[in-house]
């Protein structure tokens, strides 16, 4: 515990310090970008899903497009991988750092060394749990809360429509994400609040489905058999969505016309099935943030002001979108 | 009479079996019609179909594991070997130019079960020929084999759309799933291969005392490989089943947490985790109910933040009324009130 209490409080000091003389030597480092070179050292969490190999795809152009110099390394879901590629990027004095952290915490020490470098840093799709907001200079990602807000909209704009049985009631169940991850909480939460605006929507059952297929699978074959009258299912991810068709199927009902599916991600399956008909409405989250993030890259370097949060541009897709959208998908 | 109320009480699967009732009873406060069955495109369709398909897998496995365990062993590797035969079945397929062809499903899933097989070799060479404990041998390929499933799909979700593969978890033959069909075949097998023979006799000896049954003439060995490439076997088997379910195959999430349940199912079913006796009905039982409790979470509407709790509760409460001491305490007092019944009468 003291031990603890003295490196937080030496880091305390010693970043209040750094920052007084950061500002003014702030146009110096700049120098390497003002040449027009810049060098980016990104620290990837890993490839564990087509999301994450469409993020990298995007980053990995988009350097190319703008004339940024990527440096880039994979850390198969390690957060000590992540450390060690940031060290590194830190000595080899590339001019800025962007990373996508694996784990909210225990990123001070390093962050503190890429500050004393004189280096910036910029966080991609996932958020740090930090005291110390001056450790890095902004956080490009998806705003889960909206998302799940766009979700709940879409049920209440079509109400007419989504009230399947027309018995005025519309039931929804919902297939919640992985219990605990930040997307559950908030996707569930912002979902909730607005489909509150309209009495007649009523989340009849709620349970986990681990963002996977299998998961949302059988938490919807429970749900039809527990409940009577489900007009649409909210799903937190395209996945839970698929397994949620093959349940329905299964019941000999229709998915996107008996039963109403809504879902956020729109990876290329889910697409796929949104095209078919058989999902009715999904939100976007973009793994395809690269431009945002070159953009930001030059700002940063070149020593502009960028807001502490941006949001990456992230749209929604029915059925007919769906088709046009399709064939350039990339992930 | 009482005499055989008594003995039935006593029987090793009382406890297991009243539990399974009670947890199927308590779905009917939430569903009046949880036993309805109806027919459905030719099959049958409800809450107890949905019990039986998915309780396969870890039916499957769980045999394996009963096996493992009654030579005092553990193999916590069998989920990393179910998502590595998924894998390799799933990128065959989808890898080939004709995908959609029986042929392909045939020959994508002996590959698969093969390679299964394969690592329970390596696994049972670890345990039986250089003697490193079980509980360590097979932790190497339960952390290595997900990285190993993750290389063969190159990290991503493979899909196939075969309709054979898909047949293997969600097909239909006489108006029951394939699947569990598949699982009670094995399960017949196994109970005729190790109560009919001394394959049972022997397997339950090396549990008590390898180097004791070495010496009397057993080939401890042979025996300790065999179960370990067995369960290797069953989870292959499983692995495929989960992968045909969703047409996918999920490195990251397919048999997750499988060896846990698989181990709970052999304990509830009244095996002992030190070796040396087992019963393959107990683990049919323990499986049912791990899958039972599984849907009754989403039936009864147990909000998802308590739904470990909620199992853990169930579990507990089972495991107290499987233990000899807690059940001798239970005893005690029943029998009381029951003898003084049975004098008045």
């Amino acid at each position: 515990m003291f031990k603890k209490l003295i490196t937080v409080s030496a880091g305390v000091v010693l970043a209040s310090g750094l920052a007084a003389c950061g500002s003014s030597s702030d146009s110096g480092s700049g120098g390497s970008g003002g040449s027009g070179d810049i060098t980016m050292g990104f620290a990837q969490v890993g490839a564990e899903s087509g999301w994450r190999t469409a993020n990298t795809k995007s980053i990995q152009a988009s350097a190319k497009d703008a004339g940024i110099k990527l440096k880039f390394s994979d850390a198969q879901q390690k957060q000590e991988n992540q450390i060690k590629a940031i060290r590194s990027y830190i000595q080899q004095k590339v001019d800025v750092i962007a990373f996508s952290p694996v784990v909210e915490t225990g990123w001070d020490t390093v962050l503190q060394e890429a500050k004393r470098a004189k280096i910036p840093v910029i966080l991609t799709d996932r958020a740090v749990d930090s005291s110390d907001k001056s450790l890095y200079k902004t956080f490009l990602g998806s705003d889960f809360v909206l998302e799940g807000n766009k979700a709940g909209q879409w049920v209440v704009d079509n109400a007419a429509t989504n009230d399947v049985n027309k018995d005025g009631k519309i039931n929804v169940v919902e297939i919640q994400g992985t219990t605990g991850a930040a997307p559950a909480i908030d996707r569930k939460k912002g979902f909730e609040d607005k489909i509150k605006a309209d009495s007649k929507i009523k989340i009849v059952a709620s349970q986990t489905g681990d963002f996977t297929r299998d998961g949302g699978k059988k938490t919807m074959e429970a749900f039809l058999k527990s409940q009577k009258d489900i007009d649409v299912v909210f799903a937190h991810n395209d996945d839970e969505g698929l397994g949620a068709i093959e349940a329905i199927e299964a019941a000999g009902k229709k998915p996107g016309v008996d039963i109403k599916i809504v879902t956020i991600d729109a990876v290329k399956d889910g697409m796929t099935a949104l095209s078919e008909g058989k999902i009715n409405y999904i939100v976007e989250c973009n793994p395809l943030l690269g431009p945002q993030l070159m953009d930001l890259a030059k700002k940063v370097v070149a020593g502009e002001d960028v807001p502490a949060r941006v949001e990456t541009k992230e749209g929604e897709f029915d059925q007919a979108q769906a088709k046009a959208a399709l064939p350039s998908r990339q992930y | 009479m009482r005499d055989l109320g008594l003995r039935f009480v006593r029987h090793n699967l009382f406890w297991p079996t009243l539990a399974l009732v009670l947890l199927l009873l308590l779905n009917l406060t939430k569903t009046p019609d949880f036993f309805s069955l109806r027919l459905q495109d030719g099959h049958l369709y409800g809450s107890l179909i949905d019990i039986l398909r998915n309780s396969a897998p870890t039916l499957l496995i769980a045999l394996g594991m009963t096996l493992v365990i009654a030579t005092r062993g553990i193999d916590l590797s069998v989920g990393a070997v179910a998502a590595i035969s998924g894998a390799v079945a799933c990128t065959y397929m989808a890898g080939s130019p004709d995908e959609s062809t029986a042929g392909r499903a045939v020959i994508g899933m002996t590959m698969a079960v093969a390679v299964a097989v394969l690592l329970g070799v390596w696994n049972g060479f670890l345990v039986s020929v250089l003697g490193i404990q079980p509980i360590i041998a097979t932790l190497v390929l339960m952390t290595a084999g997900r990285g190993l499933a993750m290389l063969i799909t190159d990290g991503q979700i493979t899909t196939v759309n075969n309709s054979l593969f898909a047949k293997v978890s969600t097909g239909f033959v006489l108006g029951l799933p394939i699947a569990i069909l598949i699982a009670l075949a094995v399960f017949a097998i196994t109970a005729v291969l190790t109560r009919r023979t001394a394959l049972g006799m022997l397997i339950e000896a090396v549990g008590i005392n390898p180097e004791a049954s070495r010496l009397a003439g057993v080939r401890a060995r042979t025996i300790t490989w065999t179960v370990y490439v067995f369960v290797a076997f069953c989870a292959g088997i499983a692995g495929l089943m989960i992968a045909s379910n969703t047409s996918a195959a999920d490195a990251n999430a397919a048999g997750l947490f499988i060896e846990l349940d698989a181990i709970l199912a052999v304990v509830i079913g009244g095996t002992s985790l030190a070796g040396g006796r087992f019963s393959l009905t107990g683990t049919l039982i323990g499986a049912m109910f791990i899958q039972t409790l599984a849907t009754t979470i989403p039936t009864m509407g147990i909000p998802a933040e308590t739904n470990y709790l909620f199992k853990a509760v169930v579990v507990i409460v089972v495991c107290l009324l499987q233990s000899p001491k807690a059940r001798a305490v239970l005893s005690v007092r029943r029998s009381s009130p029951l003898l003084t019944k049975g004098s008045a009468a």
